[in-house]
């Protein structure tokens, strides 16, 4: 019962919002943004960085930009830069582009549209291995060989949590950032699970599910739930950044992520990206305008 | 005071009225009168490079940005004019030190590294070449904190730097031409080259940027002829890397042991671990060693690092020739803040307790003044230049911190103001020493920091959960100071407040006054004995290079700076960065929030002088 009033509500703000957004798309408050053509949807992303963007676009990121553009009727432009510390400083918020795909819904750096989708890091090994691990407090993951990424001075937060638990020694880190003149960088710690150089890999899952599906062999994805004793988080829920104060550019992105939802679920389907429930109703936000 | 005043005058007028015929003479005699003046003042005899104006940013070996230069002084600084101007065209934080050598200034730009040599003998300083090195682009997506250079240097009619893309360049210093250009590090791996080069002995020493992107530190040492490489440092990793050999005598038990680059970290994590060389670097001929300190431990969270991280925030003491390490010293083992050992050492001779020592001094970014017996690494004293809380006391016994438990940073745990902030006490700008005076002229911050729980950052398609920092003024409201400093009480002996962090370097001359800048656009002469202002001038841009002084052919003395915001400091008006957000720029726009609207970008070279000054 709860959950058809719920379907109820969404269909109706989903129509406020087309016809807000709409509006806002034929209207006034593109002008706003003289930078921006009307006709352009300009997006900054990272060339190399699949299965998220690269520079034929063929990354999911590169779709749902299309998607977007389609119904909004603007041509996607690219400015393309390495996904690093200082991105958004030289991309979004120097105002090389109006968007980046796909930012954490809690990014402080930007305003973010509601949520179009929410994963977890998961573990991930070779499925001839049975390890059958479900969460962190697996005692097997303190004799394992354990791959994770290093993204400068900050870590996953499960790698943070296995500290905690004592699961330091046998931590191996792959650079986040890699070698950038060899393909997806990030990929390299999926390699190694395959080649065996590592046993398990803890990886964020949109990056697993989609390696692990072009791989020679079976590889098991577990996704990570948060135990209640973990005081980080292993969800996240992404949606796409747009610059502080582009309450326009928010609002008809909202609009046309929520006119796509299927064709959006499908295009993650096709990339095996691993989900989760989105916690936060993505309407709710869209309430502020 | 200065017995050889007069005769020094006089060969410099013969040098400009003769042309450069006599230079050699003019060198050897200057080389002389040079090591006369600085022993008679109880510098160290470091100091004997030929008297050239101004060959490397940090006027000598000895590092101590002292001119004996006295046209310019405490009665007449005030009547100080604007001569001439130069726009470099370059919009991001202008950090280096023009050099001038014979007739000429050279002026190195932040990217896209820009060297200009400009013509002294003709008004104004026009451009007599330019040779632009064209960076890779993506080296700016690379560099942590704006894309800054901190200088080139001379020698042997050549002018060396380094670019943001790891290249070091030689060019020749008369007609522009490049001499050599060598490849050293790759931005594809997170490298990239900001340092001023310092060259020893035909050596040419240059080190890496990008403690944060998983670099593994080193030093390397190139043939100045030929830009070969004749021998590399690394800070981490086995001795035989490091360079640390049966010569190497620790000066504490926890400096001793062997491979400590290895075994003080979790499994492979040195591979990553930082300890880049992007700072300065001193030379003590007698001694015959070089003395530069290293970055912040690298890549891993530091809950995952438990050990000391060597030799991460350390100092160590090498061999040019061979590269061999002397002693080391790791001022900040296990680091939690971001408090890299790159800041400057100072070599001077000092009585101290009646007894003759040969010490370095070195600003530390955790705050504390350390005075260093440079022949072993000792620390004779270790003190607070500004507000601390992070460490209670170096135990002099020991050379270790005590570390205040409850400013211990861990992931996802609340710690309010930690003092310093991670840009420090003070960051890279460097201090200056009148041995007139025998005080040590200090830019510094004064800046604390919050870690706030969590924030969720998001880089190569991975969300990860950083610490919020937020960076606010220390005790006093002041962001900065700069502060006199007696090395051998180990006491302030004035400070002047300043609202921003002061990012500029310092000069002191024997005319008894010191020069500084700050990022609201001021540059100014203060008196070196009591602080007291005398003049200021309102520059274009913040200022956050580093201050010279020379002799120009006209026989006059000027002083020259960059003006140019930018910088870690100055991200938020130098990179555009939304002041909105408290945690943008590494947390450094919640502090600097106010400085868009005291300062633009821009670089502009300032040369000032006296019009009338008797020469």
């Amino acid at each position: 019962m709860i959950t058809h009033v719920k379907l109820a509500c969404e269909c109706l703000i989903a129509m406020l919002i087309l016809v807000q957004g709409l509006a806002i798309a034929e209207g006034k408050v593109i002008t706003r943004n003289t930078v921006s053509s009307g006709h352009v949807l300009r997006v900054c992303a990272d060339p190399n960085n699949m299965p998220f963007s690269n520079h034929a676009e063929q990354g999911f990121e590169n779709r749902l930009a299309k998607i977007l553009g389609q119904t909004l009727h603007k041509q996607v432009k690219y400015t393309w830069w390495a996904q690093r510390r200082g991105f958004l400083r030289a991309t979004l918020n120097a105002n090389q582009c109006d968007l980046v795909m796909g930012l954490p819904s809690e990014d402080s750096m930007v305003l973010t549209t509601a949520p179009y989708y929410r994963s977890s890091y998961v573990v991930i090994y070779r499925a001839d291995r049975n390890y059958a691990i479900h969460s962190l407090d697996d005692l097997q993951l303190k004799k394992l060989r354990i791959g994770v990424h290093l993204i400068g001075n900050n870590s996953p937060p499960p790698a943070i949590v296995l500290a905690h638990h004592g699961i330091i020694n046998n931590l191996v880190g792959y650079n986040i950032y890699g070698d950038y003149r060899q393909p997806n960088p990030p990929l390299q710690l999926i390699k190694a699970v395959v080649k065996g150089d590592i046993d398990v890999a803890i990886v964020w899952g949109p990056m697993a599910g989609y390696f692990a599906k072009h791989e020679p062999i079976d590889l098991t994805i577990v996704p990570l739930v948060n135990t209640a004793h973990d005081n980080l988080p292993f969800e996240f829920s992404i949606a796409v950044g747009v610059r502080k104060g582009d309450e326009a550019m928010k609002t008809q992105l909202d609009a046309a992520l929520l006119l796509n939802k299927v064709a959006i679920h499908a295009l993650l389907d096709e990339y095996n990206v691993p989900r989760v429930a989105i916690v936060q109703h993505p309407v709710t936000v869209a309430f502020r305008d | 005071m200065f017995p050889f005043k007069s005769e020094r005058l006089e060969l410099n007028y013969v040098f400009l009225h003769s042309g450069k015929a006599v230079l050699n003479i003019l060198i050897s005699f200057h080389f002389i009168i040079c090591c006369a003046l600085l022993i008679s003042n109880q510098v160290a005899k470091a100091d004997v490079v030929p008297n050239l104006q101004w060959a490397m940013p940090a006027k000598n070996y000895a590092s101590t940005r002292f001119s004996e230069e006295t046209q310019i002084n405490s009665a007449n600084v005030k009547k100080l004019q604007v001569a001439w101007t130069f726009s470099t065209g370059v919009l991001r934080g202008h950090e280096s030190a023009p050099l001038v050598v014979n007739d000429t200034m050279y002026v190195i730009t932040p990217y896209p590294n820009i060297l200009y040599a400009l013509d002294l003998k003709q008004p104004g300083g026009p451009i007599k070449w330019v040779y632009k090195s064209n960076p890779e682009r993506a080296s700016q997506g690379v560099a942590c904190c704006d894309v800054v250079n901190r200088g080139a240097a001379y020698s042997d009619g050549k002018i060396v730097f380094n670019t943001l893309d790891n290249h070091t360049i030689a060019i020749d210093a008369n007609t522009g031409k490049e001499l050599w250009k060598i490849k050293l590090g790759d931005i594809n791996l997170g490298e990239t080259m900001t340092m001023a080069p310092l060259i020893v002995k035909g050596k040419v020493l240059v080190g890496n940027s990008g403690g944060e992107m998983g670099v593994r530190g080193w030093l390397t040492a190139l043939d100045l002829k030929s830009g070969k490489i004749i021998w590399r440092a690394f800070s981490n990793g086995p001795d035989k890397d490091v360079l640390i050999g049966s010569d190497f005598k620790s000066p504490y038990p926890s400096e001793a042991g062997h491979d400590l680059g290895i075994k003080t970290w979790p499994a492979d994590a040195w591979k990553t671990g930082g300890g880049t060389v992007w700072g300065w670097i001193s030379y003590d001929p007698e001694q015959d060693l070089i003395y530069y300190g290293t970055s912040n431990p690298g890549t891993w969270n530091a809950d995952q690092r438990p050990g000391d991280n060597k030799w991460s925030s350390s100092i160590f003491a090498r061999n040019p020739e061979t590269g061999y390490a002397k002693w080391a010293y790791q001022y900040n083992p296990h680091d939690f803040y971001d408090y890299d050992g790159v800041n400057e050492n100072v070599l001077i001779d000092l009585n101290i307790e009646g007894k003759p020592r040969k010490v370095l001094i070195h600003p530390d970014r955790n705050g504390f003044m350390y005075l260093m017996d440079r022949t072993n690494g000792k620390v004779i004293s270790a003190e607070p230049f500004t507000s601390t809380n992070t460490i209670e006391k170096v135990d002099l016994k020991t050379g270790l911190p005590i570390m205040a438990k409850d400013k211990e940073t861990h992931q996802g745990k609340l710690v309010k103001d930690i003092c310093p902030a991670a840009p420090g006490g003070k960051d890279w700008q460097p201090s200056a020493y009148s041995p007139l005076t025998k005080l040590l002229y200090v830019p510094h911050n004064n800046i604390c920091m919050d870690m706030k729980g969590m924030q969720v950052g998001y880089i190569a398609g991975t969300p990860y959960v950083g610490a919020e920092v937020k960076i606010k003024a220390g005790p006093g409201g002041n962001r900065g100071a700069f502060t006199a400093w007696n090395p051998v009480t180990a006491k302030r002996v004035w400070s002047i407040k300043e609202n921003f962090p002061v990012w500029s370097g310092a000069l002191a001359t024997a005319g008894d006054i010191v020069f500084y800048g700050t990022m609201d656009r001021w540059f100014k002469a203060v008196d070196a004995k009591t602080g007291k202002e005398l003049w200021k001038f309102r520059t274009g841009s913040g200022v956050i290079g580093q201050p010279i002084t020379y002799r120009a052919p006209d026989g006059k003395q000027y002083v020259a700076v960059l003006a140019g915001v930018g910088g870690w400091a100055g991200a938020v008006v130098a990179g555009g960065l939304d002041t909105k957000v408290p945690y943008g720029g590494l947390g450094i726009t919640n502090a600097t929030t106010d400085l868009p609207l005291a300062t633009n970008s821009g670089g502009t070279l300032y040369v000032f002088a006296i019009p009338d000054v008797v020469r």
